[in-house]
């Protein structure tokens, strides 16, 4: 496999925006038949490679060349055409078509000119149950939960003849047995000849699947290692260019007591709070200074405890007590009142105004509560957004700059910023560290401990339990929609236990403690 | 690169620049064409000339288009200014020609306020249809431009009703401190909207929404309220260009006062640089907007093209204005051609060749 002629090279790429050199002088060889991950923090220069190969970007020095041919695309669909698919980070695919018609959109198979849509369904339904997902093909797409998107737009790749898969974080947003499931697809394509370059921030997956890394470092090239010569902290290392220690800082930090904190007054009390056909009804009391992680498996009903939690959808049945007095949270304008803070999962729908600056992100939630008659004075911006990009260490440090120019993790980043601005009581973080580099992921954390000594109670969502299990005072387990059982974060839990919690549904008898 | 390159580069890169450019060059074409075009002369302690009568006509459309500017924004249309315009122009003439004294300004001042009165509960019924009840903008307010022009003609009872009135008149026709009126009122208006928008944080709500209304929402926004408001706003900036369009001429006919106003209003915000799919807005850019279709609406005229031809004309400039102004055509234009600025004006025949297939 070594040996065999690499199907893609890509020689000496540079590429700079304004103000920004992206890439510099970065070489990259794709062999057929491996996986091969692209590994470097978030603003590395991992999206622009991909987006430089495709045709997104135009390069400004270097070549490329497929079976050593040169070749110089001016679009993915072009890319698409000569055996270059591309399934990206965010799910790109049109929401209200069908899941058909996204898979064959812009190459739907025709007679005489007319789309055959029978052909067309029958063709998805195949494709699909190549990725073992029975699903309805006429549905839209938005219908469906992220994961089967991804999966869709998984589908949508391979269905190209393609002799280069390419899969931008293909997995952030997918739980444990879809990842799996996803892996098996893709030692398949591997085993078919066909070379997979994986870009992702989960570590584990890498060397789960990869054969072959290719680390990045401030656009440009580290280096190339084949999987078996490189251990996972030198590959922590070449990516950062240096030790990563915080996060043993928080394990080291002394913290105060599930006990000490429980004695406390309680912030919010809900008790039997539901939706019907998202979330069965649920009691739960959280602190100030309280880390209350949220477990389970995606889909589980996570997320939509968070919503209801923060008004974003109204509950319809149950109680909420806030400093004990009952109350009701039916949007999110009445949960900010009472000091309550979401940052959502979904960062690109619900969260990032991409038009507007760094700067107009950040205080919108305060100039939104203070009501627009009363804007913020102009020094009072600079000086709240100043200490944000500087406590968050978020770049590039320009305030006036678009967000939606930002890479991932930053733009997580300036959405924590948001909250923190109205200093609120309860911040409840969705997926606050998904798709973003094991850097930000440190810091993030670090901001959570942090915030929880200083009386901030924190509602932290995860997927990764690790997160979850080092972050959080009590642990609440979710499983099809319910709370199934709350843990407190002793010596005695560990990931076995939480993950047994999960698959069971046992350990029922201490959620009605 | 040179300091004098750099400042070259910026002002290049300015999003008024464009817009200003081309209207720069329809008036120096018009000059070339027909010298006197810029000359202004005194008469009567009042200034009269083409630009003064330009200024003066495009401040109905410069009303219209500052509220669409607004809807826009927010991710939405207003369909219906026309209509509201042709309905505050017929309640006020209707009740100014029923009045004992059509010169009595309390009698004129009545019939304005009722009108703006109905105009902004016309405007409410368009921001409830889509605030409220979720429907989509381009329908919700379709609804009151087609039913608009029937509630119009059911006010003037299908006739042309023709008033006398001094004081009317001069909202259209009169002059303040020699140049005319209606320039005041447009200003006024844009300076109020402007204010309104950028010395609160209004203006930011409006585009936050537009950008990403749920965002927005979880954001703690009202977004609801935000966009009902910018739709009553847009009604009572039709209300007083209806006043303005039947002063003009002292008479209000349902069929035709303000028809295909909003097609220009949509013209000016977008030639103003404010995208239709919401987020970011410009009311300095709509101002020029639409001083460049009155512009050309008068040099349509001025230079005696045939009415059969005036349409094209102004589609084929229109076209050019927007490829313009275009960063992607921009771009591919200047991958062709490293440094030089593209000609202002291409004719559509110059694009084809640019254009790489």
């Amino acid at each position: 496999m070594t040996d065999s002629r690499p199907v893609l090279t890509m020689t000496g790429i540079s590429k700079s925006f304004p103000g920004v050199r992206a890439l510099h002088n970065v070489d990259f060889r794709l062999l057929p038949g491996e996986v091969h991950a692209l590994m470097g923090e978030n603003g590395a220069g991992k999206s622009t490679l991909i987006k430089v190969l495709t045709g997104v970007y135009g390069i400004d020095e270097g070549n490329v060349t497929l079976d050593g041919e040169q070749v110089a695309f001016n679009g993915p669909m072009q890319a698409a055409a000569a055996g270059v698919s591309t399934v990206y980070q965010e799910v790109n695919l049109c929401p209200n078509l069908s899941v058909a018609e996204n898979i064959f959109i812009g190459r739907e198979p025709r007679r005489f000119g007319a789309v055959r849509w029978g052909e067309v369904r029958r063709r998805a339904r195949q494709l699909l149950a190549r990725l073992d997902l029975d699903i309805d093909v006429t549905a839209p797409v938005a219908s469906y939960s992220l994961a089967v998107q991804q999966m869709v737009a998984i589908a949508r790749a391979i269905d190209v003849q393609a002799r280069v898969l390419i899969l931008d974080e293909p997995t952030s947003s997918l739980d444990a047995g879809e990842v799996a499931q996803l892996f098996r697809i893709m030692r398949q394509l591997r085993d078919e000849g066909i070379a997979i370059l994986f870009v992702t921030h989960f570590l584990d997956q890498v060397y789960g699947i990869a054969d072959r890394i290719t680390v990045l470092r401030n656009g440009t090239l580290v280096g190339e290692y084949p999987i078996a010569e490189l251990p996972q902290l030198a590959l922590v290392e070449k990516m950062i260019g240096k030790e990563l220690d915080v996060l043993d800082r928080i394990d080291e930090q002394p913290r105060p007591t599930t006990a000490a904190i429980e004695s406390g007054a309680p912030f919010v009390q809900v008790s039997q709070l539901g939706r019907r056909g998202a979330v069965a009804p649920f009691s739960l009391t959280i602190h100030a200074g309280e880390v209350v992680g949220l477990a389970g498996l995606l889909g589980s009903g996570r997320t939509e405890v968070a919503r209801l939690l923060f008004g974003a959808d109204r509950a319809d049945r149950g109680e909420v007590q806030v400093d004990g007095a009952r109350t009701g949270l039916r949007n999110p304008v009445q949960a900010i009142e009472r000091g309550i803070g979401f940052c959502s999962e979904n960062r690109r729908a619900e969260g990032i105004i991409g038009d507007l600056s760094v700067r107009e992100n950040m205080i919108l939630a305060m100039q939104a509560a203070r009501g627009w008659l009363r804007p913020i004075p102009r020094r009072r911006q600079d000086e709240l957004v100043d200490r944000y990009i500087k406590a968050l260490s978020i770049r590039p440090a320009n305030p006036d700059m678009p967000v939606r120019n930002l890479s991932g993790g930053n733009q997580q980043k300036v959405l924590l910023a948001r909250w923190l601005i109205t200093e609120p009581r309860l911040l409840i973080l969705d997926e606050p560290t998904r798709g973003i580099d094991i850097g930000a992921k440190a810091e993030i954390q670090r901001l959570v401990v942090e915030l929880s000594d200083g009386g901030m109670a924190v509602l932290f969502i995860s997927a990764e339990l690790e997160e979850v299990l080092r972050l959080s005072h009590k642990i609440a387990v979710m499983r099809d929609r319910e709370l199934v059982a709350q843990l407190d974060n002793d010596d005695t839990v560990d990931a076995d236990r939480v993950m047994q919690t999960i698959a069971s549904g046992t350990e029922r008898e201490e959620a009605s403690r | 690169m040179s300091d004098a390159g750099n400042r070259f580069r910026t002002m290049l890169g300015h999003r008024l620049f464009w817009p200003v450019a081309v209207l720069v060059v329809m008036l120096a074409a018009n000059t070339i064409y027909r010298p006197g075009f810029l000359a202004i002369e005194v008469n009567n302690g009042h200034l009269y000339g083409t630009p003064i009568d330009i200024l003066r006509l495009s401040a109905p459309l410069i009303l219209v288009a500052l509220g669409m500017t607004l809807v826009i924004s927010t991710g939405g249309i207003d369909l219906s200014v026309g209509s509201l315009c042709a309905i505050s122009g017929a309640i006020a003439c209707l009740y100014i020609s029923r009045a004992p004294d059509q010169n009595n300004l309390v009698t004129v001042l009545t019939a304005l306020a009722m009108a703006l009165g109905v105009a902004l509960v016309l405007g409410a019924w368009n921001g409830v249809l889509v605030s409220v009840i979720g429907i989509q903008p381009i329908i919700a307010t379709l609804i009151l431009m087609v039913a608009g022009r029937g509630l119009a003609q059911l006010i003037a009872e299908g006739q042309i009703i023709t008033i006398n009135s001094g004081p009317y008149r001069a909202i259209g026709l009169g002059h303040l401190l020699t140049l005319p009126l209606a320039i005041f009122i447009a200003l006024a208006a844009a300076l109020l909207v402007a204010a309104f928008t950028r010395r609160t944080a209004l203006g930011m709500i409006v585009e936050s929404v537009g950008g990403n209304r749920e965002a927005s929402r979880l954001a703690g926004i009202r977004s609801g309220r935000v966009v009902f408001l910018v739709y009553v706003v847009s009604a009572a900036c039709a209300a007083i260009a209806g006043f303005m369009m039947t002063a003009n001429v002292s008479s209000a006919d349902g069929n035709n006062t303000g028809l295909w106003v909003e097609l220009d209003a949509i013209l000016a915000v977008v030639i103003g640089g404010t995208s239709l799919a919401g987020g970011r807005f410009y009311l300095g850019g709509t101002i020029l907007g639409a001083l460049i279709i009155q512009t050309l609406t008068t040099t349509v005229y001025a230079m005696n093209i045939s009415p059969q031809t005036a349409l094209l004309f102004k589609a084929v400039v229109v076209i050019a204005v927007c490829l313009i102004q275009a960063p992607a055509f921009r771009a591919k234009f200047r991958r062709r051609r490293p440094g030089a600025p593209p000609p202002p004006q291409p004719s559509p025949q110059r694009q084809k060749e640019q254009v790489p297939a």
